[in-house]
């Protein structure tokens, strides 16, 4: 069949949009990145896409907080489009900036289970390779990884906390959590877990498992050249992500 | 709601006395060159949008002597001399007019030194004869003479231009911003990324890549001895790490490499030198404007901030130079200048505009005055943006933003539906003319009337005098042995924890350095991502077709044939400081190395240049000048390697109320870029698997003069600092080909604190032991000496043959060792936790087992440990054949 295709919408400092879209072009999809004020004008709209990736970066400068303002975005003027995604059973994913603005949307964990995504723990804007332990087995996202992906964080804002995470592990809405080589968990260990997060959850999904959403940067380490090591055993990277997602709309 | 402001309250909590209190808020709270304050309550400083704007000033200088004329310059801090000035008078006397105050700092901008270089372009009178401008007879001189085929374009426009691949091409530039850091560290440091990165887009390039070094006093100078006006090192520091990682980050370019240097001269004049490397497809940087193009301004709105920015930075600082230039400080906008970024790519492959430049220093004054060069050009300001009211004409039109670009179209309105789709600001502002006269209007009134020949080729070329230098250096105080009571080991983790070698990897991760997908070597790589790496790598993203990544992947975990930029960056501060052509030669042959170990081709180097040094009416300021450029032209042709931009910061000298000057130790800066043809074959950073041979490409031993060794064991001994070095040229070739032909594992440059340092970097890196043998006694040349055209280079035992037939200037010094020591001979002995504590600091924390990566066979499995090699027993020291003329 054709290749579905993944809308990647791109705010005023949006900035990890291109390598998104290399990343979901090189798991077979085709990447259509509008900026949004062509949304806002009807240029194109997210029914005419299979998927919606909310790509990284400082959306608005990150004014009023990281991902605010494109949160309103999302439950604003694009809130009956999305809609209409979702209830069309749309994989989506927001990756850090995507993923805070998710969260301040509403749209993740849930709207029943409200969580943030703050400054971390020490402080800091950080970039470094962390490994994540995939978890939830009922997203499309994460349902079929074997494997712990490696890929670096890049953020400042990327704690997530939640009054109890009790009912997201129940729910099975846990993505990833931030772990080591072997596949056990960080243990809020700096710097395996690099920010603080609260059980170490580097990403969540909805109650569907279709939206996901998560602080790494998956679309970072898609081919091996873009691993740090050359001569050093290496691997885990994410281009599965990226395929289950374009699977679940091939049908 | 119609108006917003933020605020920031202090608490301050203990006894404190009201002058405390005042120390408190001016040392370290609080800057007043772009902050109010008070006790309790501060009233919102809202901008006034009712405010009217100043008329335009006529000013008489019709009748002004040669000291009225000089006097005005400096009450109106135009930094014209009074040979300018008295053209600027007769240029208008025969026009029988009085110029505008518009008029004349458009002069004074497009006249400054950090528009015009006139000290790069003036003829110097030295003690060996007259130099006919260093840029034309040094810098260009070198380019012309090598006469490289890579190079599409050299020092004629915001950047240089190379060959990439077949299509694509690279823009390097590398600015100064070091002014206007000093005064407001976050701001300054902020414009400079944001300045640099508009330099490439002012080519139609794409940003792919950041660069930053910087230049810092001691951490640990007490407060109360800095004069009026000069902020603590530490809160510069703090201040441009954090500006560089906000604009950086903001704006999605990797921060891929950079330094810092901590000494105590750069207490008062802190300097901060930014890169930036762009990609655009080959022939796609239009720059001939046409008569009847419209003018279009691109990006942000115009304010206050910024106005006469290149005047200022061309000029000493003082005390009061904070109190009169905070205006000249701009405020950064990163998100703007990224859909900056998105529209002029956008424009640019469909072909929308005839010719772009940016907004740097002297704002719409030097963009436009710049592109009406030949043709003319007339603006209108009331079609300008502004940010709010109240604005001078003459604020106008010289207001410099990062984020703001002036381009010629010749139909405006698909580029202006380009911008909008982008949510980016664009307007017409006037139109290219044809009649030689750069016109600007201010609704009705002239306000610029001027002669476009006039104002670029009217200044009065500048005569300078160079005095004699003097390099000689005393013979080195008890040659051969280290200071009394110090031992080798101390010295090793004494220079680990040098301020300018110590790990600067908890700042690197403020940067982001990943964004984009492209970066391949890191600035800290190795088995637990903490060791330096020498230079670093980048596939510049939209280069490789994704067919390519993919055919890839169908080999599992392989790595893509893909081609690389590489950077690598040289300086040489200590040897500076006594003879300036010997270190233009180490911080050229410094920047090859870096790029060579990460992949980079020596036979296909470009280079930029950036100098800050001191006031050059100084005869022995322009002394060092000139040998420091003479320097940079006779190594760049020994390398083969042409400069194709720089950028020069002079007058950095701050000046006590007392009238002495404190000048900068002159600082060179060299930025390598090449081209790695296939990523995979890049040495690793630190050593890989244990039984492999280590071998050192060049002599053991180094020079000990205005060494590292000095500066850590109580200061300067004499003897010779390292001397330019033709023969060490050859070498970096030689290790190249062993690069390309798959033989080298891993490699690291001998740089600063010489063979030990490298030494316990490599092994650090790669979390194995290493055992070494130079010499059969290893005295301070051998283990800290410092010199041109040196590495350590592992290498598989089954591969010496093939690798000392190749590289015939290596010896074979030793091994990896699976323990966790580092040996050399019987004089150094340490374990990778007492480096780690030195190179880290007190914060280090050994990694885990899990999270040190080991060697990798082809595929991808881990090898089995080789038969282990006696660590305690010393290598024999082996020759890897002809010595090729230059150890010794």
């Amino acid at each position: 069949m054709s290749r579905p295709s993944v809308l990647i919408p791109v705010a005023p400092g949006t900035n990890r949009n291109d390598e998104l879209a290399v990343a979901f072009e090189a798991a077979g999809a085709r990447a259509a990145q509008v900026p949004l004020e062509a949304l806002r004008t009807g240029e194109t709209a997210l029914t005419d896409h299979q998927m919606l990736a909310l790509p990284g970066g400082f959306s608005y400068g990150d004014a009023l907080g990281a991902g605010r303002l494109l949160g309103l975005d999302l439950t604003g003027w694009f809130h009956d489009q999305l809609h209409q995604g979702l209830e069309a059973e749309m994989p989506i994913i927001g990756i850090c900036n995507g993923f805070q603005a998710l969260v301040h949307a509403g749209l993740l964990p849930g709207s029943d289970l409200p969580a943030s995504l703050t400054d971390n723990d020490h402080g800091r804007f950080e970039c470094r390779w962390v490994w994540l332990q995939p978890a939830s087995k009922r997203s499309v996202w994460t349902a079929e990884l074997t494997e712990p992906l490696w890929c670096p964080v890049a953020h400042g804002e990327g704690r997530f906390l939640v009054d109890d995470p009790e009912p997201l592990v129940e729910g099975d809405q846990i993505a990833f959590r931030y772990g080591d080589p072997d596949g056990q968990q960080a243990h809020g260990v700096y710097p395996l877990n690099p920010n603080g997060s609260i059980d170490d959850i580097a990403g969540v999904t909805d109650a569907t498992g279709l939206v996901l959403g998560m602080m790494p940067h998956p679309e970072d380490h898609v081919f091996g050249r873009q691993s740090p090591h050359r001569r050093r055993v290496n691997g885990n990277r994410c281009l599965p992500l990226f395929e289950a997602g374009v699977r679940a709309v091939s049908g | 709601v119609t108006a917003a402001t933020i605020g920031r309250r202090f608490f301050v909590y203990g006894e404190v006395g009201q002058a405390q209190l005042y120390e408190l808020v001016s040392r370290v709270l609080h800057n007043e060159v772009i902050e109010r304050w008070n006790f309790n309550q501060l009233a919102p400083g809202f901008t006034d949008d009712t405010a009217t704007a100043p008329l335009t000033e006529h000013v008489d200088i019709a009748s002004l002597d040669h000291d009225g004329l000089t006097e005005l310059s400096s009450t109106r801090r135009l930094g014209l001399t009074a040979d300018e000035m008295e053209a600027i008078q007769k240029w208008f006397n025969s026009n029988g007019r009085h110029p505008t105050d518009a008029e004349l700092e458009t002069l004074a901008q497009t006249w400054s030194e950090h528009c015009s270089h006139k000290t790069f372009r003036a003829t110097i009178d030295t003690p060996d004869g007259v130099v006919d401008g260093l840029l034309k007879t040094f810098l260009r001189g070198a380019t012309d003479a090598i006469a490289a085929p890579w190079v599409e374009s050299a020092f004629v426009d915001n950047a240089g231009i190379v060959r990439f691949d077949e299509t694509h091409d690279l823009a390097l530039k590398a600015e100064t911003h070091n002014h206007p850091s000093a005064l407001e560290p976050f701001g300054g440091a902020n414009t400079g990324v944001g300045g640099v990165v508009r330099d490439i887009l002012g080519v139609s390039a794409k940003p792919i890549a950041i660069t930053d070094i910087l230049c810092f006093g001691p951490d640990d100078v007490n407060s109360r001895s800095l004069p009026p006006g000069v902020l603590h090192p530490r809160r510069i520091r703090s201040g441009v790490i954090a500006g560089i990682a906000d604009y950086g980050n903001k704006i999605g370019v990797p921060n891929i490499a950079g330094a810092i240097f901590h000494d105590a001269s750069y207490t008062t004049t802190p300097l901060v030198f930014a890169g930036c490397i762009g990609l655009l497809p080959r022939g796609s940087n239009p720059t001939e404007p046409q008569v009847g193009d419209y003018v279009i301004v691109l990006g942000g709105k115009v304010g206050r901030d910024g106005v006469g920015g290149a005047t200022f930075s061309s000029q000493t600082m003082s005390n009061i130079t904070a109190e009169v230039a905070g205006s000249s400080v701009q405020i950064g906008d990163p998100v703007v200048e990224k859909g900056l970024i998105d529209v002029v790519v956008a424009a640019r492959d469909l072909g929308l505009y005839n010719a772009i430049t940016d907004c740097g220093a002297g704002g719409l004054s030097s963009a436009v005055g710049e592109m009406a060069d030949e043709l003319g050009a007339r603006v209108d300001l009331a079609a300008v943006p502004l940010k709010y009211a109240g604005l001078a004409p003459w604020e106008v039109w010289l207001s410099e933003a990062q984020e703001r670009m002036v381009v010629a179209c010749t139909d405006p309105e698909p580029l202006l539906a380009l911008a909008g789709r982008w949510e980016v600001e664009a307007h017409v502002i006037g139109h290219f003319t044809g009649d030689g006269r750069l016109t600007v209007v201010d609704g009705g009134e002239t306000i610029v009337d001027l002669d476009t020949d006039f104002l670029h080729n009217g200044r009065p070329p500048l005569r300078l005098a160079a005095g004699m230098l003097d390099t000689t250096r005393p013979p080195r105080t008890d040659p051969g042995r280290l200071p009394e009571g110090v031992t080798a080991n101390e010295a090793l983790l004494a220079l680990l924890a040098h301020p300018s070698i110590r790990s600067n990897e908890a700042v690197i991760r403020g940067y982001d350095h990943e964004v984009l997908g492209g970066t391949v070597v890191r600035p800290y790589g190795g088995a637990a991502l903490d060791g330096p790496a020498d230079g670093t790598a980048i596939i510049p993203p939209g280069s490789a077709p994704l067919e390519q990544e993919q055919s890839v992947l169908e080999q599992s975990e392989g790595h893509s044939k893909a081609r690389a930029a590489v950077v690598g960056i040289g300086a040489s501060i200590l040897v500076g400081r006594h003879d300036p052509e010997a270190m233009a030669w180490a911080a050229i042959d410094e920047a090859v190395r870096n790029a060579v170990v990460a992949g980079a081709d020596p036979r296909q180097l470009s280079l930029l240049d950036n100098f800050a040094w001191g006031n050059p009416h100084r005869p022995e300021a322009l002394a060092g000048l000139v040998a420091a450029c003479r320097g940079c032209h006779d190594a760049a042709i020994a390398h083969g390697a042409p400069f194709v931009s720089g950028k020069d910061s002079l007058f950095n000298e701050f000046v006590y109320e007392h009238g002495s000057p404190d000048p900068v130790t002159p600082t060179l800066i060299i930025t390598a870029v090449g081209i790695a043809e296939d990523v995979s074959l890049i040495p690793s950073t630190g050593v890989v698997a244990d039984g492999n041979d280590i071998w050192l490409i060049g002599p053991a031993p180094g020079h000990l003069g205005a060494s590292y060794l000095d500066e850590v064991t109580g200061g300067d001994r004499g003897g010779e600092v390292q001397p330019p070095d033709p023969g060490a040229v050859p070498r970096h070739g030689q290790l190249h080909r062993a690069i390309s032909s798959g033989l080298v594992q891993s490699a690291h440059d001998l740089s600063e604190g010489g063979l030990a340092v490298a030494a316990a970097e490599c092994a650090f890196a790669g979390r194995l032991g290493m055992t070494l043998s130079v010499a059969s006694t290893h005295g301070p040349a051998e283990l800290f000496g410092e010199g041109a055209g040196r590495y350590l280079v592992e290498v598989g035992p089954d591969d010496a043959d093939a690798f000392a037939e190749l590289v015939p200037s290596a010896t074979r010094v030793g091994w990896v060792t699976d323990d966790d020591r580092l040996r050399i001979g019987v004089e150094i002995d340490v374990s990778l936790d007492e480096i780690g504590e030195a190179y880290v600091g007190h914060h280090y924390q050994p990694a885990p087992a899990n999270l040190i990566a080991r060697a990798a066979t082809p595929d991808g499995i881990p090898a089995d440990a080789p038969e282990e090699p006696d660590s305690a027993t010393e290598p024999q020291v082996e020759s890897g054949g002809d010595e090729n003329g230059d150890d010794r």
